[in-house]
């Protein structure tokens, strides 16, 4: 067997196995330059192959589909002629060994896959996860993090509308950052990333090559070590370069010039170069001697995988080369032509007149190893759901015990983050962050796309299949809470390592449950990424699939009165929509109060989760609705403290319950799936009414809303009562993330 | 066309019944579409962008100088967006009396330019900040400030991460004689607390104008309050007063 030299081969990450087959594709050896560009194609960040035989589950076809996975971004119809391109990816392991260039430039590429569809970024949100907050170097990643989002998304002028963080010790070693961006194109404006035309020029544009980013793609395809000195494989941002490029890019595209242009991200000129070639069904040929540098000495092979930032590669009509130059010169951005299509199906390099790499396309495409990784049950699962509820004593206090939930960084105010983020440029932000599904209204037309990301890998750890379904079903019923209808999805997997079998046992599961509820609701993924070797000294993370998903609101009421969660005015009812069963396992509740992760996590019956949505969005649209607000994490009580808490004129509210017949804390505290609570006018309370009865949907009226605080009373069971004014609740959750930023200096 | 919302459905204007306004565009404007929606389709006025390229200006009554990130804000905000062509031009049309609105970036911008005195120095937070806050309205003796009342508390969001005013005693003194302090960042009660400053800012000062009169700095952005859909529209009568000021 031929052994790799791994002393003359510096950016060679190939198994022994896969290193024979590049040998057959071949049909002779490989050099430095071609193990290289295997290795980058080949990695799992690339070639998706250990995950790619699960995501052909998710439906990908809906009747707003216009481009499913495989594009920069998927896009959908949303009428008038308008379509929607987005993604969401994960920039995890950069952003763990250089969290402000490691966000940031995540912010960069995922701005880049949208306006490369033609479209122009209008939206950006993002989903992070950090570990607990009482650790110093958690604080300095997460301040990091936010502070390389806002630097990029601030600068660029894309407003960052919404988004989650969570709080997990699972995270320490492994934070997250997943980001998701949304543009907006006219349909017949939207371009792809494919080559064509033989004889066509490929052209160059943007920022200089230098050595950043080398090894980039492999590095994410790998477990971290005890050394994060890998900071050389960590990117540099320029959002100003970025801005300049969004404007020529999208005043190229519409200068009927370009045939298709993608980014040039993980892996590259190789990626982007092979990529577009296999889509066009082509060769291309490159001539590195014509790339703009901005380094002395840099190698072949550094030239190949750098992943320098604010690069694009395009294939422009010929003839048309003076058009593409001028744009990018009037944008001061560097622009050079370095190759050609060409009609071999090879994707060639060459300097000057000396080939390098000659490698067929579909080598490093359609024929990357394909893993059918072994799948284990984790042993320890079994434990896992043991949760003997009866040791568990209910809280002396109901109302401290809210207080202490509303303290914790998971809960509180977010205020913090969002308020670092330009979240209102562009002036089309109709529902801010931090209440719920964010919304964006479409100037010049009648509508509006409202956005959410979210994830519980808390329930996903318990049970995979459930998790990854919930994610879905509490994406969609954010939505519907803003009387938006769902229109497409895209999602990130966040996973260990997987070449550990349990990891593939959680995959395998967390993708059938979102793919089972993507069917039943009826929506479609189009775009994703996945996140695998989320992994530091062996200790991987909970799994954790996020969904990003957007909804679209025809409604010009919905528009110019968004409906929110923060009770409106006294005197309206509050009532809950849905079942409340004793569901504590994997509850916020359990883990902050009890210290416990652990037990069943909550049903969800698809069916009942779909109509009770449909119920609420079309409420909505009648306008029957004066607030709305999912009931999950953190159970009612929390859903009824949050309704003060956003209330725009700091309305309370009065609940009245007679005794469940569940543990009072399950009651309150529980986090029954398929709930959302919404207060009515009572004149209009006896047409919800019917409407919820013919749904044949459970229902109960809590009380009203009024006062200067929470009540809630439970006959016969004074202890559980829960009597929190607005203030008392506000001071627990505005400084419960905040203070952990606070400059001792400061003092208010 | 690319999705520029500004853009669509260009209306026609004739004759010179209406306010031109211009909107200058440098590498790294990022509000400047954001201007052209409230200038062009909420006042119904004409409405040109100018490439800081340009080196004269086309016919027009009003510049704005829009919010964003000129040249990355590498080096200090403004400061190189200071040198741009256009600059001279708009130094120029302030020197003939030509009105001229700098917004965030564009109240660096133009005191890089030395149109207004001062500088905008790192939040004290060291953070960007964006949200909504109170201003008082200092004084209505301006074209730009005329349809509001004195002591007016208006709401307007806020979104810069260099907003904190300084200038030196002296400077000062003769801004508040000549009533050159148009807005001062205030709370509730219209106090200029430090809790109400989102910045740090000298005397919680959120915009300046000159002597004359016809230039005016602010770093809350008018443009995102003045349409309703966006939850308020207390900056709209800012432009209104220039229009109304024109009319006259």
């Amino acid at each position: 067997m031929s052994e790799p030299d791994k002393e003359t081969i510096p950016y060679h990450t190939l198994t022994n196995d896969e290193y024979e087959k590049v040998l057959a594709l071949l049909g002779r050896k490989a050099n430095a330059t071609e193990l290289a560009i295997f290795s980058a194609m080949w990695s799992e960040h690339c070639s998706y192959k250990s995950s790619k035989r699960y995501l052909s589950r998710f439906p990908t076809k809906g009747e707003h589909v216009i481009h499913g996975p495989g594009e920069n971004a998927g896009v959908v119809d949303i009428g008038d002629g308008w379509v929607a391109a987005f993604k969401i990816e994960s920039h995890n392991h950069p952003s763990y060994i250089e969290p402000f260039q490691g966000a940031a430039t995540g912010v960069g590429g995922i701005l880049r896959d949208i306006f490369t569809m033609g479209a122009r970024p209008v939206a950006l949100l993002n989903s992070l996860r950090f570990g607990p907050l009482d650790i110093p170097k958690n604080r300095y990643l997460m301040e990091r993090v936010v502070a390389g989002i806002a630097a990029y998304g601030n600068c660029i002028g894309v407003p960052t509308i919404g988004g989650e963080i969570v709080f997990n010790e699972t995270y320490s070693k492994n934070p997250l950052v997943n980001v998701f961006c949304l543009g907006i194109a006219r349909k017949d404006e939207i371009v792809t990333a494919a080559a064509g035309g033989i004889g066509n020029p490929v052209i160059y544009v943007g920022s200089k090559t230098g050595r950043d980013g080398v090894h980039g793609a492999t590095m994410a395809s790998a477990e971290l070590d005890a050394s994060t000195e890998d900071r050389h494989t960590v990117q540099v941002g320029d959002p100003f370069t970025e801005k300049r490029l969004v404007e020529a890019c999208l005043e190229l595209i519409h200068s009927g010039a370009l045939v298709g242009i993608q980014d040039m991200g993980a892996a590259g000129l190789t990626s982007s170069a092979t990529e577009m070639a296999d889509r066009g069904n082509c060769g291309i040929e490159i001539n590195l001697d014509k790339i703009p540098l901005r380094e002395e000495k840099i190698t072949y092979e550094e030239i190949m995988i750098s992943e320098s930032q604010e690069r694009m590669l395009l294939v422009a009509k010929k003839g048309h080369e003076k058009d593409v130059t001028a744009i990018f010169k009037k944008w001061d951005l560097d622009v050079a032509e370095i190759g050609r299509v060409t009609d071999d199906h090879i994707f060639r390099v060459k300097d000057k007149d000396q080939i390098v790499a000659e490698i067929p396309v579909k080598a490093l495409t359609a024929e990357a190893p394909l893993y059918d990784r072994p799948v284990k049950e984790p042993r320890f699962q079994e434990m896992l759901l043991g949760l003997h509820i009866d040791g568990i004593a209910e809280p002396q206090s109901y109302s401290e015990t809210l207080l202490t939930l509303l303290a914790s960084p998971n809960f509180a105010s977010k205020a913090w983050v969002y308020e670092q983020y330009d979240h209102m440029v562009q002036t089309n932000t109709v529902i801010a962050p931090g209440l719920g599904a964010a919304m964006i209204r479409l100037k010049g037309t009648q509508k509006a796309l409202a956005m959410t990301t979210d994830g519980n890998s808390t329930y996903t750890l318990l049970n995979p299949y459930f998790g990854g379904a919930i994610a879905v079903a509490e994406a969609a019923r954010n939505l519907a809470c803003v009387g938006a209808k769902p229109i497409g999805m895209t999602n990130c997997l966040n996973f260990g390592n997987p070449e550990r079998p349990e990891t593939m046992w959680y995959l395998g599961l967390a993708v059938e449950g979102m793919a089972d509820a993507c069917t039943r609701f009826e929506i479609p993924v189009v775009s994703g990424n996945v996140s695998l070797y989320n992994e530091t000294l062996g200790l991987g993370i909970y799994p954790t699939p996020i969904v990003g998903m957007v909804g679209l609101i025809d409604s010009a009421d919905l528009i110019a009165h968004p409906l929110t969660p923060g009770f409106k005015a006294s005197g309206e009812k509050i009532v809950l929509i849905g079942d409340t069963r004793e569901e504590l396992g994997g509850s916020a509740y359990l883990k902050i109060i009890h210290l416990q992760e652990r037990g069943y996590p909550p049903n969800i019956d698809f069916d009942k989760e779909k109509t009770v949505q449909t119920l609420v969005r079309e409420a909505a649209i009648a306008g029957l609705l004066t607030a709305a607000h999912d009931c999950s994490e953190g159970g009612l009580a929390m859903t009824l403290a949050e309704c003060c808490l956003l209330s725009p004129a700091q309305v309370g509210g009065k609940v009245e319950l007679a005794p469940p017949s569940i543990r009072t804390d399950g009651f309150l505290f529980g986090e029954s799936q398929s709930r959302i609570v919404v207060t009515v006018k009572t004149t209009d309370f006896e047409q919800l009414k019917h409407r919820i009865e013919s749904q044949n949907l459970p229902y109960t009226v809590l009380g009203e809303t009024g006062g200067s605080g929470l009540d809630i009373s439970i006959k016969d069971h004074p202890r559980a009562s829960i009597h929190l004014s607005i203030d008392a609740m506000d001071a627990a959750y505005k400084h419960g993330l905040s203070d952990y930023f606070k400059d001792p200096a400061e003092s208010d | 066309m690319c999705y520029n919302p500004g853009l669509k459905n260009l209306l026609v204007f004739h004759g010179t019944d209406f306010m031109h306004f211009g909107i200058v565009v440098f590498p790294g404007s990022n509000c400047d579409f954001d201007c052209q929606y409230v200038t062009e389709k909420i006042l119904g006025e004409p409405t040109t962008l100018i490439w800081h390229q340009e080196k004269q200006l086309p016919d027009i009554d009003v510049l704005i100088l829009p919010g964003g990130f000129s040249y990355g804000d590498y080096l200090r905000a403004g400061a190189i967006a200071r040198f741009s062509p256009i600059m001279d031009v708009v130094i120029d049309f302030a020197e003939k009396g030509g009105y001229v609105l700098g917004i965030c970036n564009g109240f660096q911008i133009l005191t890089e330019a030395g149109l207004l005195p001062g500088a905008l120095l790192q939040n004290r937070s060291t953070k960007f900040v964006c949200k909504w806050v109170t201003l008082r309205v200092e004084s209505n003796q301006s074209a730009f400030t005329q349809l509001y009342t004195p002591n007016q508390l208006i709401s307007v969001p806020v979104a810069h991460a260099d907003g904190n005013y300084f200038l030196d005693p002296d400077t000062l003194a003769e801004l508040e004689n000549n009533k050159q302090i148009v807005f001062r960042y205030v709370d509730a009660k219209g106090e200029t607390s430090p809790l109400a400053n989102p910045n740090g800012s000298l005397g919680n000062i959120a915009g300046i104008r000159n002597k004359a009169g016809n230039v005016l700095g602010m770093m809350p952005h008018p443009e995102r309050a003045a349409d309703p859909v966006l939850g308020g529209i207390d900056g709209i009568h800012l432009f209104k007063s220039l229009q109304t000021a024109w009319n006259k």
